[in-house]
């Protein structure tokens, strides 16, 4: 049997009002704007640019004040927008070894060539609240400044692969990535769909998944080779010129591991890769994202498959997306009044039958 | 239509990436400083898309499609025949106008005039905000010391 079910709509429609007043909070304090969420609240503006797989600084700022600052529904909102806009082409792969850094270090090499710049860091501080901050109008102290050598930083994992200790890395003949906003993710997937998966999964599940291989999940002993920061043009062909002109500039959170590797059947002693490459300067998700993407690597390097979490490719890709995962998981709220009706129904048809049998065997016990 | 030999491709490049990085603001402000208002048809009105931006697995390996980036693009022809391009990133349709009219100017006699008045701005500005921002980073540079103890 089916039920259309209708009376919903004035009471979905007062819903939006009153979420449109909740929103703007109470009218005596001053709304916020959208350039001082670009501009001030920068690091969820990153994560939605990021997991919403869109750069664009004022959408996602825009994004985040409609949802409220619930980043998940932002993310939603930017992915929706995204597929309204008609795609223009693939732009050249960034080269970050020639990034402007904000920021640069390396937990392998003290001394590695380019220097340690901590660019603006939150390691280090002692993660006491700052009261000062409550008191509106005070201007910050002016960032330092020092006499900066211009120039591309090399990468730190160049030294290592001069040596012959890093495995190289490998460029394929056809060089089109898959790309799964296009088509639907099929396993088993190559490391481009996997990066491309992971740097637009969930920050708190790629960072969940990365820390279990700490704790001996599939253990694969990371170093950070290097971790950067800082902004790269883009490049893109453009077919009525013939040759590829900028497009544009980002600001992107590189990282490398190098991991201990003590060979395998198919591999000689050496270190290995773990990369991370994140819109914005959001370096946990780019050190998770390395972390889980050496994991996965298993079965090229000829490891073993412990059966950790982080190396099963079906669960860490088909688990990451935020939004997938939230679409699930909340359509469940909505009506099932029907499925409901039928479970019902069925429940009562299982305990009546219960009970005739229950009555049967009382008899037959009396008898 | 008419397409101008390209053979200055590095010239031309430069200042479309500069157009195309150039905040909206300034480039608006730039171009009406300047005063040039040529006529021209559209070849293609602005339009915003997207543009998948990709990466290299380790820096140096295949390529992966890391996400898009907005852009508006148009095509413009002056009344003289010359033909302007813009990709510009971000979804502000005037930038994108005044890019391809840019550029179309600096194919002709006009070239040094907006090179002045436009250009020579724009990069200076640039530099200037790179150049900001790299002092500040090399302050927060660690000089490590070794510490002699004991003998």
């Amino acid at each position: 049997m089916y039920v259309a079910v209708k009376g919903g709509e004035r009471a979905i429609d007062n819903a939006h009002r009153w979420l449109d007043e909740e929103r703007r909070g109470d009218p005596a304090v001053a709304e916020l704007s959208v350039a001082q969420i670009r501009e001030q609240l920068a690091l969820a503006v990153n994560r939605v640019m990021a997991e919403g797989s869109l750069y664009d600084p004022d959408l996602a700022a825009l994004a985040i004040k409609q949802a409220r600052g619930d980043l998940i529904e932002a993310i939603f909102l930017i992915r929706a927008y995204r597929t309204t806009l008609p795609r223009f082409g693939a732009s050249e792969p960034v080269e970050t070894g020639a990034m402007d850094c904000d920021r640069r270090i390396s937990a392998t090499f003290k001394d590695a060539p380019g220097g340690q710049v901590l660019g603006p860091t939150f390691d280090y501080t002692h993660r006491l609240l700052d009261f000062a901050l409550e008191a509106e109008g005070l201007e910050p102290p002016e960032a330092a400044r020092a006499e900066a050598a211009p120039g591309p930083v090399p990468h730190v994992t160049d030294f290592l692969d001069r040596e012959g200790l890093l495995q190289t890395e490998t460029m394929p003949g056809d060089d089109r990535p898959r790309d799964l906003t296009r088509e639907p993710l099929e396993l088993p997937a190559d490391r481009p769909l996997r990066l491309q998966a992971l740097t637009r999964g969930d920050e708190g599940f790629v960072l969940g998944m990365a820390y279990s291989t700490q704790r001996g999940y599939g253990r694969n002993h990371p170093f950070v080779g290097e971790l950067r920061i800082g902004t790269v043009p883009v490049e893109m062909e453009v077919p009525e010129l013939g040759f590829a002109v900028e497009i544009g500039e980002i600001v992107l959170t590189e990282c490398e591991t190098v991991n201990q590797f003590v060979g395998s059947k198919t591999e000689p002693p050496q270190f290995t890769r773990g990369y991370g490459l994140v819109f914005g300067q959001t370096e946990r998700k780019a050190i998770s994202m390395a972390l889980v993407d050496r994991a996965l690597r298993w079965e090229e390097l000829g490891e073993d498959n412990v059966g950790a979490p982080a190396q099963d490719e079906e669960f860490v890709l088909y688990h990451s997306d935020n939004i997938q995962a939230t679409g699930f998981l909340e359509h469940i709220k909505l009506p099932h009044y029907v499925d409901f009706q039928s479970e019902l129904e069925l429940i009562r048809k299982l305990r009546r039958e219960a009970e005739e049998r229950g009555g049967d065997a009382q008899r037959e016990a009396a008898e | 239509m008419k397409e101008l030999p390209q053979d200055d491709a590095t010239g031309r490049k430069a200042w479309m990436g500069l157009l195309a990085r150039a905040p909206a603001t300034e480039l608006a402000a730039l171009w009406a400083a300047a005063g040039v208002a040529p006529g021209f048809a559209w070849l293609r009105a602005p339009e915003t898309g997207g543009v998948m931006v990709r990466g290299r697995a380790g820096a140096t390996g295949a390529a992966f499609n890391l996400g898009e980036m907005t852009v508006t693009r148009c095509s413009l022809k002056l009344e003289d025949g010359r033909v302007g391009h813009a990709v510009a990133q971000g979804r502000d349709r005037r930038k994108a106008e005044i890019a391809a009219l840019v550029d179309a100017l600096m194919q002709g006699s006009e070239a040094d005039e907006v090179r002045a008045t436009i250009l020579d701005p724009l990069a200076a500005a640039q530099a200037g905000r790179r150049a900001d921002r790299a002092a500040r980073a090399a302050a927060t540079k660690v000089d490590f010391f070794t510490m002699v103890r004991g003998e």
